[in-house]
């Protein structure tokens, strides 16, 4: 209902764009195509906080547009083409899905510029970002060894590719370095958002033994869970300290803000080139939320790794970087795994008594 | 024990918002009208019933809100279906966008809140018996009023007088109409029962399961209770089996994958619902043949006159 508000909007928009279109070409029109709804506090959440910080910098320059809970296939296209005729001239597709809708728009409207999130296909006018989550994770990683009492970490994954994959190895290896023999339990939810699956699985973990919970999946019930069994948990995405003040440790946050403020003011300048970004905690697009309710030296440790993997003295995957067959892992960003390997991961590191499902 | 104890309380917490959902969608069912809008009264149920919670403070008045919003939502299927006798299926269809719209926009403010839960039951003495003392004394009181419920449809259904009239209007409406029955007014019940138990079925979920609110936290349970029903054979007590089978399936599918049983996930997910496939090709096997459907579901009917 409330898209069928929003497209109508969108309609309106576009017959007061051709009806003012002198006094619109001062302003910039900047699109957005959301995933899910704005309030879902993560993900989508994110990117429209990013848009919301966009728009108080540069004030009366742009008039943005965002259409959310748009399905990933042939609706998005739709959308995004949408948003195109209503005169926008920057358009952020935030969902991977979205990858070849755009594309294919991008290609259709040579001077509209699109910027896709995390997705790996680009063109003269379509830009790709996304942020290097698996920073966070090996700081989470490291808290969790240092607090768990008894060892066993539960870990609640959304689907396994790689995106998921190489967190839960992240986090491994940071606990490790920790705990040489610290144990991880794995539960799928095969959804990105379930919030009673997820509390569900979060039970299940800590019935299992683990105290330390951390997951991929998008809502903050196994924050909860773990705030009443008197548990730990990180937060995913978002800040979630609400939902557990004496559960959260930190939280990866995705901090999209600096990146559109960068792209809109290329954009404003004239000097929009077509990118591939890939940031992380140097660049602020992965941000740790507080370090609480953890004793001081555990924090200070978690603070001291932060800035190293920022100054880029620490790499979570550095090598050798040893699987779960034992073999080291072919190293091919010299001392380190390089993007490549890390955007594909399909492997499991030492360490994790567990298969990756489906393989 | 103390893990059975653990599984068998979160089996009972997942099985509950389905068994109460189902429930209501069963009676609605025997007096012949088919609403597929359950998962859309659920969502505005869960919305309105945080609502309520969080302005009030009192899970009676969360709970009281989600039934109102839910009987609410199945008065507009009922004004449709009944009333203007607008096919059954596409109504039903177009209730749950609907409501999943309706809950985005009721619910928009609520977000990022958070309330206290459902308080559990304690009884000095009995709660604290080992094992089975929280799985008997120790749940929120959804869980017993729907137990409770599912009895009192059943002795309802099968004992009453007002029982045997509606599964006649819902077995052949036109005989019914024949008999003097008012087959329209004794459906509008059926279907506001069904939409009051869908709407407190969502309000137990951020009431009592999760304790906040966010858009499409339902994230399907409500086809899967109009799916009980058919698996139930449209008779209450196959229900609580049914319900508490499919929590049953689903939680322990989670703990099979910490256990590391080598099974992939995504198999394991599909469990509860092969599971359910498998039990209702079992029953109609056994049966002597014949549907158990009642008979005029999900025909429109118009009284002559």
């Amino acid at each position: 209902m409330r898209r069928i508000v929003i497209t109508a909007t969108a309609m309106i928009l576009t017959a007061a764009a051709s009806m003012f279109s002198a006094s619109a070409a001062e302003k910039l029109k900047v699109g957005f195509i959301y995933i899910g709804p704005v309030g879902d506090f993560g993900w989508t959440y994110q990117h429209e906080l990013a848009r919301r910080a966009m728009v108080k910098e540069f004030g009366d320059k742009v008039e943005t547009t965002f259409l959310e809970n748009v399905s990933e296939g042939p609706d998005s296209e739709r959308s995004i083409e949408q948003l195109v005729r209503a005169g926008n001239k920057l358009i952020f597709t935030t969902s991977f899905g979205y990858m070849e809708p755009t594309l294919k728009v991008a290609k259709k409207y040579p001077n509209v510029r699109f910027e896709h999130a995390t997705g790996y296909k680009r063109d003269k006018n379509m830009s790709t970002y996304s942020g290097r989550f698996y920073e966070g994770r090996y700081i989470q990683g490291i808290i969790a060894a240092k607090m768990s009492k008894t060892g066993v970490l539960g870990y609640i994954g959304s689907f396994p590719i790689p995106e998921v994959i190489s967190g839960i190895n992240s986090t491994i290896l940071g606990a490790q370095t920790i705990n040489p023999n610290i144990k991880v339990k794995i539960i799928w939810a095969n959804s990105w958002f379930d919030p009673g699956k997820e509390a569900d699985a979060a039970k299940a973990l800590l019935d299992q033994g683990a105290d330390v919970i951390m997951q991929h999946t998008d809502s903050p019930a196994a924050m909860q869970i773990a705030s009443e069994r008197g548990k730990w948990a990180f937060g995913q995405a978002s800040e979630m300290i609400k939902f557990g003040p004496k559960a959260q440790l930190t939280s990866t946050l995705h901090n999209w803000t600096p990146y559109y403020i960068q792209r809109v003011k290329a954009e404003l300048d004239g000097t929009w080139k077509s990118e591939d970004t890939w940031a992380g905690l140097k660049d602020k697009m992965v941000v740790m939320a507080p370090y609480t309710n953890m004793p001081d030296d555990v924090k200070k440790l978690a603070e001291d790794t932060e800035v190293a993997i920022r100054d880029g003295k620490l790499l979570p995957f550095k090598c050798p970087v040893v699987g779960q067959d034992g073999k080291e892992v072919e190293c091919k960003g010299g001392h380190h795994l390089d993007d490549g390997q890390v955007l594909g991961m399909n492997f499991y590191v030492k360490g994790i008594d567990d298969k990756i499902p489906g393989k | 024990m103390e893990l059975f104890e653990a599984i068998i309380l979160s089996v009972l917490a997942a099985s509950t918002p389905l068994l109460i959902a189902a429930t209501g969608e069963l009676v609605t069912e025997r007096a012949g009208v088919l609403n597929l809008g359950v998962e859309g009264m659920m969502i505005v149920g869960a919305a309105c019933g945080f609502g309520g919670a969080l302005l009030t403070g009192s899970t009676t008045v969360g709970a009281i809100c989600g039934i109102a919003a839910g009987t609410a939502l199945s008065l507009v299927f009922a004004l449709m279906t009944l009333g203007l006798a607008v096919n059954q299926v596409a109504t039903g269809l177009a209730l749950t966008i609907l409501g999943i719209g309706l809950s985005g926009l009721i619910g928009a403010g609520f977000v990022g809140e958070r309330i206290t839960p459902a308080p559990q039951l304690y009884i000095p003495g009995l709660t604290d018996i080992p094992v089975l003392g929280r799985i008997l004394f120790g749940e929120d009181g959804f869980v017993y009023a729907s137990l409770l419920m599912v009895v009192g449809v059943w002795l309802f259904l099968y004992r009453t007088r007002s029982g045997l009239i509606i599964r006649a209007v819902g077995d052949n409406h036109v005989s019914a109409h024949a008999l003097g029955y008012p087959v329209l007014k004794i459906r509008l019940g059926a279907v506001m029962f069904g939409g009051a138990c869908a709407g407190l079925a969502g309000a137990y979920l951020p009431l009592a399961y999760t304790p906040f609110f966010v858009p499409g936290m339902t994230a399907g349970r409500g086809w899967i209770a109009l799916a009980l029903v058919v698996f139930s054979s449209w008779r209450p007590g196959r229900l609580v089996i049914g319900a508490y089978l499919f929590g049953a399936v689903t939680i322990l599918q989670l703990h099979a994958q910490g256990w590391g049983v080598g099974i992939p996930s995504q198999f394991m997910s599909a469990l509860p619902y092969l599971a359910t496939v498998i039990v209702l090709v079992l029953i109609s096997r056994a049966r002597a043949g014949g549907s158990t459907a009642p008979a005029a579901l999900g025909t429109v009917f118009v009284p002559d006159r």
